[in-house]
Order: C-alpha cells, then sequence, then structure tokens
C-alpha cells in the first residue's frame, strides 16, 4: 500500500510543466489534488516514473467567466468551486452535483479539472461536463486545444488527452434562461461513487438527461416533446441501452431501476425550475 | 523548478502543531508515514491508505486533508496540524473533545483523532452548522464502534455552547 519511487517534480511556471511533459510524456504524471491518483499509486494500479505537481501553480488557481461559460483553472479544487459565490447562479447543476463530489475532506484537495481527467465513470463532474456540453482546454509546448466533452472522454477511465498535453482548464456553460437543472444520486455513503447519477435540463419541449454511474462512461440522451405520459417508457428504453453490467456494488437490474426511478424525478425536477 | 529524485531521501522542514521541525524523505513516502515515522507522531492513525476511511486526516494549511493521499514532499514549508493541537499545553482536551468523551463520540479512539481535525476545520468555515450539514462532513470518515450519533450530539453541543459564548 506504498507507491513505487518516483521522481518529484514541482514546476514554477505552466511553461515548465509543459516542457517536463514534453521530456517525460507517458513516464510523468500530473498531480494535482491527487485524490484518485495517489490511491491508485497506493494501490500500484499506476506506477509512474515522474510526478508533475500542478497543485500549487498560481495561474491555474482560478475560476472565470467568460462566453456565457465558467472556466475553471487546473489547480482549482472542489471547495474552492464549491465556495464560489455565483456557483448556485451561474451554473445551478453544478451546485446541486458539488456536495456528492467526493466529502468535505477530498474536496479541500481534489480539483475539478483532476475530477474531469480521471474520468471515472460514476463521478459527477464528467456527468455535469457532458450534460452541460462543456469542453476541456489542454495545453502543450505545440500548442492549446479544446476539445468538447464528448470527443474528449473516450471511455471509462480515458481521455483523449494526449501523452504531452496538460489539462489547464475545464469550460462550463452558464444557466441558460428558461431552463430548469436537476441532479439526483444514489451511493452507498454519502460522497461515495455513485451507483447511478443522473443530470437533467429541461427548456421548453426540450429534456435532456446524462446518466453516469451505468455506462462505461457519462451518457446523454435528449428528446423533443416528451410529455408526462412518455417519461416512463422514454427512460426504459435508455436505461436497457446502456447496458449497465453487475458488480459488487449493484446489479444491472437494480442500476436500471435506479435509472428509471431518479431520472424521472430529476427530469420533474428540473421541470418545475424551468417554468 | 523543483527536483526531488527518486530513491533519495530530501530534507524537508514544516510547522508542526506549531513547532519547526525537520526530517528526511524520499519523494514516494506518504504525509501520514513521515508523521509517524520520521517524527514519531503516532497520534496519527493510519487506516485503509486509499483516502477511505479519514482516519489519518491532519490539517494541512488550516484545511482538512487526507495524509495518506498527500506526500510529505508536498506538506514541505508549510502548516501541519494533528490532534496534538487541539489540546492545550499542559494536554487538557478542548471543548469539542470534552464533549466527545460526554456523548460517547468514540470507543475504540482510531477514528478520533481525524475526526475532530475534521470538525474543527468544518467549524471554523461554518460555525452554525445544521445536523444534516453536520452527518454530510462526518460522511468523510469511517467509524466501526458508536454508530455516529454521539458524535453529531457532541458537535451540535459545541456548536451551540460556542455561539453562546461569542455573544458578549
Amino acid at each position: 500500500m506504498k507507491p513505487k519511487s518516483f521522481t518529484y517534480l514541482r514546476p514554477a511556471s505552466v511553461d515548465e510543466a509543459l516542457q517536463a511533459l514534453a521530456r517525460w510524456r507517458e513516464d510523468a504524471r500530473i498531480l494535482a489534488g491527487g485524490q484518485s491518483l495517489v490511491a491508485m499509486m497506493n494501490f500500484r494500479l499506476i506506477e509512474a516514473q515522474v510526478l508533475i505537481d500542478v497543485s500549487d501553480l498560481a495561474p491555474l488557481a482560478y475560476i472565470r467567466e467568460s462566453n456565457r461559460e465558467i472556466e475553471v483553472g487546473a489547480s482549482t479544487t472542489q471547495a474552492q468551486f464549491m465556495r464560489w459565490p455565483k456557483l448556485a447562479e451561474q451554473a445551478p447543476l453544478l451546485s446541486a452535483a458539488m456536495p456528492h463530489v467526493g466529502h468535505y475532506q477530498t474536496r479541500s484537495r481534489g480539483t475539478v479539472c483532476g475530477s474531469i481527467a480521471h474520468s471515472d465513470p460514476s463521478s459527477e463532474l464528467p456527468l455535469c461536463l457532458a450534460t452541460l456540453g462543456g469542453s476541456v482546454v489542454m495545453t502543450s509546448s505545440r500548442g492549446t486545444r479544446v476539445l468538447s466533452c464528448s470527443d474528449f472522454q473516450t471511455g471509462m477511465l480515458t481521455t483523449a488527452r494526449l501523452p504531452d498535453e496538460l489539462i489547464t482548464a475545464v469550460r462550463f456553460p452558464t444557466r441558460k434562461s428558461g431552463t430548469g437543472y436537476a441532479f439526483a444520486e444514489m451511493a452507498q455513503r454519502h460522497g461515495d461513487f455513485a451507483i447511478c447519477a443522473v443530470a437533467a435540463m429541461v427548456s421548453g419541449n426540450t429534456t435532456r438527461l446524462g446518466v453516469g454511474g451505468v455506462a462505461e462512461k457519462p451518457t446523454v440522451r435528449e428528446w423533443s416533446g416528451l410529455d408526462d405520459s412518455g417519461i416512463d417508457e422514454a427512460l426504459n428504453d435508455f436505461a436497457w441501452d446502456l447496458g449497465g453490467t453487475d458488480d459488487h456494488h449493484a446489479t444491472a437490474v437494480y442500476r436500471r431501476g435506479l435509472m428509471r426511478h431518479l431520472g424521472r424525478q430529476a427530469i420533474e425536477d428540473a421541470r418545475k425550475c424551468s417554468s | 523548478m523543483l527536483e526531488l529524485k527518486e530513491g533519495q531521501r530530501h530534507l524537508i522542514s514544516m510547522t508542526l502543531d506549531g513547532q519547526e521541525v525537520r526530517g528526511s524523505t524520499e519523494p514516494r513516502m506518504l504525509l501520514s508515514d513521515f508523521l509517524r515515522q520520521e517524527l514519531g507522531r503516532s497520534e496519527v492513525h493510519v487506516g485503509c491508505e486509499h483516502g477511505v476511511c479519514g482516519a489519518c486526516t491532519v490539517l494541512l494549511d488550516g484545511k482538512p486533508v487526507r495524509s495518506c493521499l498527500t506526500f510529505a514532499v508536498q506538506a514541505a514549508g508549510r502548516r501541519v496540524d494533528t490532534v496534538r493541537s487541539l489540546t492545550d499545553k499542559d494536554g487538557k482536551l478542548n471543548d469539542l473533545q470534552n464533549a466527545f468523551r460526554k456523548h460517547h463520540g468514540l470507543q475504540c479512539g482510531y477514528c478520533t483523532p481525524g475526526i475532530l481535525l475534521s470538525t474543527e476545520a468544518f467549524l471554523s468555515e461554518n460555525a452554525k452548522p445544521s445536523e444534516q450539514e453536520v452527518r454530510e462532513m462526518l460522511s468523510g470518515h469511517i467509524c466501526r464502534c458508536t454508530g455516529y450519533v454521539g458524535m453529531v450530539d457532541a458537535i451540535l453541543e459545541t456548536v451551540q455552547k460556542r455561539a453562546s459564548a461569542a455573544v458578549p
């Protein structure tokens, strides 16, 4: 339960971090909050030759609003994001989801970008990013590119990030007027990984639902003109299409059941907020 | 760029419970192991070593962190507080610790140092939490003895007493 030996680098600037990544590539890991990475290193599921610590990189510790988006820098912790005074007003979905992201004690170090980078299928931030249709900013010594979340997360714990790229920020669209948002989750213990989590957005006759914890990555479906009598059937079809599997936390049957139940609850809650 | 080579020991210092301390560590050493093995601070309890149980929680610059998910080198030059920081210099328990004792908020005591530290950090940010907020904060710790009810009572009583003491 101890990590394998590694060399620890603490760059003083983003450029230094990018140089280190360009040099070490696959042999390096970025250490931000470390709340998933270090646990996996303790288990030796991950063995890195070099750790590049960006947790104290001041230029990446920011939350900015621009172009109807909230941009969160790579060293911003989940606790800092949760305390951002405009969160509830600008991003009601994230405001509802954040209390479920880990625990009070892990949010003080865990970062928003780190959670996106880790891309756990049951974690809340990738689910919100997918549902809202956000994007991920990646920088390398070759330049910067912005990928939509659907292009970014490619599967379970896998992303389109190249070995020399640093996720410098993530962008969430801000609240749209006339749109209602809701979040619901079932976990064994508050703050644990979701057995099933859902994020709903309702605007006019458009209903969008994102589901985490069931498929290998957050999955989003949109319906137009979904009325009350059609919700159960639509959710049932969606639940079967996700192809959830059994594991020691829950069976696929239970997950589908949760999805139907939480999905309906979230859609109804989002509808109430949209009107 | 700071570079600490693998397999080599590096001298680091930190302010631990208000005192400057030094010790040597490899980059791979966890803060929990550094505190226990290099500095002999066995009040830092190690439970699961993968960030789930919360027993090893310490305060890093006043914020609760899992010391098993933090490398010792990351705490270099920073302030670290263990449960020792809560008692006065004669070892007298503080009000929260006394409330835990009164309400049976502990039995074997293994999870207690982490829980006390989390609670103090939490109360410094939110002086008047609801019972639900206290329970959510406690969800970051595992206690296999008490069932948490005594802890919740102890914390809520401390909240109340501190609030009434703060009234002029």
